[in-house]
């Protein structure tokens, strides 16, 4: 019995074995067996032929984005016929994911070492880890002579270590979205300045029996714009720069963050429950701003469309909703115009065929850029000269925010790793959750960036 | 000579018999090596390295990501939650469970509508009960408005919203969808007790309590350590209920160990870090489970399993 029991146990040893060796072989197999293919010249190195004249050989790009519904969906189709129909020698293969499931997808792709020639990004922390993995091409080169064409600031959140990595077709800015009616009602006249005047606010609308805040405690990230906005006032570009490459976070800025935001949470501005309400859907922050009972929320340029979806029908797109930028603080040296926000670009894939980079030249294009205002989708566009083309009043009112910013601070959770950004977005929950103090959450915070 | 003969064509036989049996088992040993023993393999490799799953696998740490779990102290308050739901399960969820199927195996009207109303939540996706219940639970939600309306309107609080109360409301919830699985298999075990054993201790004297006590409850043993052990496993696995309701909040009040697993792994990217968590509650699920089954079950299932 016991030895039948080992001689099975041996064949399994066997199997496993001959598993993995199976799997290893076929991994590092995958890369020659490309070359037998016919000559598609996705091969093709990279210096064959630089990007501004393309060879005329077929090529094909595989594209990876995310705007899975009309009309971006249907925008980014028509770019790409208009210059497949341009360059007949160039195709050009979309994959279309939704946000959640491109992440998932682009990580098992990245991870096989099937890379796509053009992807998704979103700048930052994640960007980096890609580039630092080997996995995207230094575009600084071929961009040379037209990133001139894209919003600076913007521009900057797809660099690493100074170089271009990506280019971005849309940058939003978070700031407060506040009920009209309620304002009204409350006698409130001028949106807040500056944080007291927010905190007067607050408490004006308290009295009057309005919750003065929705809060999605849930979706942890919603909470932390508040301590990462404060910070940003607090610590000024420089020390917000400082903290997110050195991974410093030892500046009593990031403290003094957390007691302004606790000037607000003592205020007990947020509603019923909050603490388990999702971003979205049932008994989410944007269903309780849809039905008042929320007077405002800090939120990204989404929010109509969520509130919308949220609404039950009650309120059309952006109907009652106004914007204000983030309160100033008095004495805090950060410039009171900088921002909070991040958008949507795209990277380059490390073996890209050449004309990778001028196809993305047509995608954020002036031209492309107008189309994509036009529709008033949420994406704001960062093409200079573009601006115009939002004509829907709310997002203007983000864009002109977007306009006097000087610096726009890429939301914490991307511009540091993953990682780190669970960590921020976990420590400032303990301070409205009551459960931290402005100290403790500062600690943790530089202990996950030092880790 | 001839003892020498029998013994070659023994072997020969035998050399046969296993060569068949190894035959017919190799696919299904195939199939188990490549998706079970294969990832079992490369978690506990991936466990080693400090590894965001993008770069090479190279930064080799040891054991540094076993440490470093075994010091959060939110991994340890998540373990701590999963052993709270263990000890609820067991003291509450399995003599409901119980004292149903003893209820149910009396002959009554309405008996077949009441199985079936309470196995049903067992029959809903966990994932649908989360949603619901998280609708059900939430301010001005179907339970604020029934509490309301039975005049109860100021015992309702937003449980699953408050720290203090979260774990226990997400353990109603678990006692909902599983409570009627355990009746089931206990009115199995009940149904398998013969008629005789129990009439027989009722003509001895024997009161409806005792009968149950002496006679019927060490019968149903077998059944209940069954309950029990899936229970428990159950209880340790605990991951989509959890995530969908509350992703282990509020500030990590109802977190268990596999959604930190997921958390860490899948949303923080920390993929070696992640598996050394995956590892860990492996090891105690896999100790738990031989444990049980060798010194509870041992004589449910004499022969099956492990050898003393």
């Amino acid at each position: 019995m016991v030895a039948t029991r080992w001689r099975s146990l041996g064949i399994l040893g066997i199997l496993v074995m001959v598993v993995s060796a199976c799997t290893s072989g076929g991994a590092s197999s995958q890369p020659s067996g490309g070359a037998s293919v016919a000559p598609p010249a996705s091969d093709a190195p990279a210096s064959a032929a630089p990007s501004g004249e393309p060879s005329a050989e077929a090529v094909t790009i595989t594209w990876y984005h995310i705007q899975n519904n009309d009309p971006g969906l249907g925008l980014w189709q028509k770019l790409a016929d208009e210059y497949t129909a341009a360059h007949p020698n160039v195709t050009i293969d979309i994959q279309v994911n939704e946000n959640e499931a491109f992440k998932t997808k682009l990580t098992t792709l990245l991870q096989q070492g099937d890379i796509p020639d053009l992807f998704q990004t979103w700048g930052g922390g994640g960007l980096r880890q890609q580039v630092e993995a080997g996995l995207v091409k230094d575009i600084s080169a071929d961009v040379a002579d037209w990133k001139a064409e894209i919003n600076p600031g913007a521009l900057s959140m797809y660099e690493v270590d100074g170089k271009n990595y990506g280019i971005p077709f849309d940058l939003g800015l978070v700031g407060f979205w506040y009920n009209t009616k309620s304002f009204e009602e409350a006698g409130i006249t001028a949106p807040p300045a500056t944080w007291d005047e927010f905190l007067t606010t607050v408490e004006t609308l308290k009295a009057k029996g309005v919750t003065p805040i929705a809060l999605a405690g849930k979706d942890t990230w919603t909470g932390a714009f508040y301590w990462a906005y404060l910070a940003v006032r607090n610590c000024g570009q420089a020390g917000m720069d400082k903290a997110v490459v050195s991974g410093d976070w030892t500046d009593p800025c990031f403290v003094k963050a957390g007691e302004q935001f606790k000037q607000l949470i003592d205020l007990e501005p947020f509603q019923e429950g909050f603490l388990a309400a999702p971003w979205d859907g049932a008994g989410s922050g944007a269903a309780a701003q849809a039905t008042y009972n929320g007077a405002m929320q800090l939120m990204g340029q989404w929010l109509p469309g969520t509130v919308n979806a949220n609404s039950g029908g009650s309120r059309e797109m952006g109907e009652g909703l106004g914007w204000f930028p983030f309160p100033a603080v008095a004495g805090a040296p950060g410039d009171p115009f900088d921002g909070l926000g991040g958008g949507n670009g795209f990277a380059v894939g490390k073996d890209a065929p050449p004309e990778t980079v001028d196809f993305l030249h047509h995608l954020v294009s002036l031209d492309a850029a107008n189309q994509w205002g036009a529709l008033n989708s949420g994406i704001l566009p960062t093409t200079v000269g573009s601006e115009a083309s939002v004509t829907d009043p709310t997002m203007a009112s983000v864009l002109e925010g977007r306009a006097k910013a000087q610096f726009v601070q890429l939301y914490l959770d991307q511009a540091t790793t993953p990682e780190l950004g669970g960590a921020i977005n976990e420590a400032v929950a303990t301070l409205y959750a009551g459960t931290g103090t402005p100290e403790s959450a500062a600690e943790a915070i530089n202990a996950a960036a030092g880790q | 000579m001839a003892t020498a003969v029998g013994s070659r064509s023994r072997s020969g036989r035998n050399l046969r018999t296993w060569g068949a049996a190894g035959l017919f088992m190799l696919p299904a040993l195939g199939l188990y090596a490549l998706f079970v023993l294969f990832p079992i393999v490369q978690a506990a490799r991936y466990s080693l390295f400090d590894w965001n799953g993008l770069e090479p696998l190279d930064q080799f740490v040891g054991l540094a990501n076993f440490e470093r779990a075994l010091t959060d102290p939110t991994f340890l308050g998540a373990v701590n939650h999963n052993a709270v739901i263990v000890v609820l399960t067991l003291a509450i969820q399995i003599p409901i469970a119980i004292g149903l199927a003893l209820m149910l195996n009396r002959r009554f009207r309405g008996r077949a509508i009441l199985r079936l109303i309470f196995f049903a939540p067992y029959v809903i996706a966990e994932v649908i009960t989360a949603i619901v219940w998280s609708l059900l639970l939430q301010p001005d939600g179907l339970t604020e408005h029934f509490l309301t309306a039975i005049g109860l309107g100021g015992v309702y609080a937003p449980w699953l919203a408050d720290p203090d109360t979260v774990l226990l409301a997400l353990f109603f919830v678990i006692t909902w969808k599983y409570f009627g699985f355990h009746m089931i298999l206990l009115l199995a075990g009940l149904q398998g007790i013969p008629r005789e054993v129990e009439e027989a201790a009722a003509i001895d004297g024997a009161s409806r309590w005792q009968g149950i006590r002496h006679v019927t409850l060490p019968l149903l043993g077998p059944t209940i350590r069954v309950s029990v052990f899936l229970s428990i496993i159950g209880s340790l696995q605990l991951f989509d209920l959890v995530w969908v309701t509350t992703r282990g909040g509020p500030v990590n009040a109802s977190n268990t160990m596999a959604v930190y697993m997921f958390d860490r792994g899948f949303v923080r990217f920390q993929f070696g870090y992640g598996s050394a968590v995956a590892v860990i509650l492996f090891l105690m699920c896999f100790v738990v489970a031989l444990a049980y089954q060798r010194w509870v079950m041992r004589r449910d299932m004499e022969g099956a399993t492990t050898y003393g």
